[in-house]
């Protein structure tokens, strides 16, 4: 038992060095665009967005029920809770339309389209 | 129905892979039931809380909270993960082959069984606060008796599918012969552990505070989406993601090199036992 307490120790101390490290990174100017979801449907369903630039989409849930907020192709993935905003970072993009949905409801979905 | 039945099923199924790996790696522990229950039931009641105060955590740390809370979680769960591994590597090489008695040697160390009892609370917690937030959701906006009927037969279906996948992994496992048993889950538990600890890396990735070295590496979507069925088991198994970041792969390699390592350095030397049980011996 002692040889793994001792193993314990180190593992636990990498892994708050580990944290100490890691800091919110400021990223260049990011665009940031605004998709409400209401109704059971993202509003508006195709947001352009400017290429090579990190992208914040603020997503705002207007209904009472929480939705998840996913794409494949932005790889993001978030709950977004009942009456709640959420913010949501993706990386500069290249041209092209990106599919997101909600994936607790198979009849919302969108696209960012980057131009 | 069929949507709360998917969808509960989607979420349940990976908790359901991890729990029958725990189950197998336990083995005939005594009392291992209780700390597997006890490491459900406390995931269930914390995933009930994180749902119910999904919205807040969502607003800590600029918008960040929900992320950096996931990667926190998964954090201890690799170190619970790599210290068992660790654990078993310097109790379990005497006994290794003899499942009995390398459950005799967890069972002297609860701490070993605490350990995979937090993984598993950690599995539920992250996939149940979906689930309770995703039905909670369904029952504030449609309060019908219909819907409410139809919601809970649908997640109790899903429910019982996850069991179902639960069940089918630790038989699995189990039908592999104690000889190879200890040695396959070490191998599970260590790429378990391996993608956790990706995933945790993804979250710091989308929360920004991870921004080194996050270029995609490659793309298999085309072979294997990471959305299929398939995809998911190995999602959850070895920590498959169609497009993986490099950052991802580097903490992937260096988890299994460093519990690799670890078990080699903590590993009870052999001849130093038998050295100890011959001087024994000569008094």
């Amino acid at each position: 038992m002692s040889v793994a307490t001792m193993t314990m120790r180190p593992l636990i101390l990498a892994a708050v060095g580990a944290a100490a490290l890691l800091q919110p990174v400021k990223a260049d100017p990011a665009a940031e665009v605004r998709v409400t979801y209401s109704n059971g449907q993202f509003e508006p369903g195709e947001v352009n967005v400017p290429v090579d630039k990190p992208v914040i989409i603020r997503v705002k849930n207007m209904d009472a029920k929480a939705l998840e907020f996913e794409s494949t192709s932005l790889r993001v993935e978030k709950v977004v809770a009942a009456k709640s905003e959420a913010v949501v970072n993706v990386r500069a993009l290249k041209p092209g339309r990106y599919e997101f949905y909600d994936d607790f409801n198979a009849k919302a979905h969108g696209a960012l389209v980057v131009q | 129905m069929l949507a709360t039945l998917i969808i509960v099923f989607r979420e349940v199924f990976e908790a359901g892979l991890i729990i029958g790996i725990v189950l197998a790696v336990t083995g005939s522990v005594p009392h291992r039931n209780s700390w597997i229950g006890g490491g459900v039931l406390t995931g269930v009641l914390a995933a009930c809380i994180v749902a119910a105060s999904a919205g807040a955590l969502s607003q800590l740390f600029e918008g960040m909270g929900q992320e950096l809370f996931n990667a926190a979680i998964l954090a201890v769960a690799v170190i619970m993960l790599t210290w068992h591994n660790v654990w078993m590597a310097s109790h379990g090489r005497e006994l290794a082959g003899q499942l009995r008695t390398v459950g005799k040697a967890v069972a002297d160390g609860n701490k070993s069984l605490l350990a995979l009892a937090v993984v598993v609370g950690v599995a539920v917690l992250r996939e149940g606060s979906e689930v309770a937030l995703f039905l909670y959701g369904v029952l504030a906006s449609e309060g019908s008796g219909g819907s409410v009927l139809s919601l809970a037969v649908g997640g109790l279906a899903g429910l019982v599918l996850g069991a179902g996948v639960c069940l089918l992994t630790y038989s699995g496992l189990m039908r592999i012969p104690p000889k190879a048993l200890f040695a396959t889950t070490t191998a599970l538990i260590t790429l378990l552990a391996a993608g956790m600890a990706t995933q945790a890396v993804a979250m710091l990735e989308r929360a920004n505070w991870l921004m080194s070295l996050d270029g995609v590496a490659w793309d298999s979507a085309w072979l294997l989406s990471d959305r299929s069925i398939a995809g998911r088991a190995l999602h959850t198994l070895i920590g498959y993601t169609d497009q993986p970041t490099q950052m991802q792969l580097l903490v992937y390699v260096t988890v299994l090199l460093g519990t690799f390592l670890l078990m080699r350095l903590t590993a009870s030397p052999p001849t130093a036992r038998g050295g100890a049980a011959a001087s024994e011996r000569a008094a």
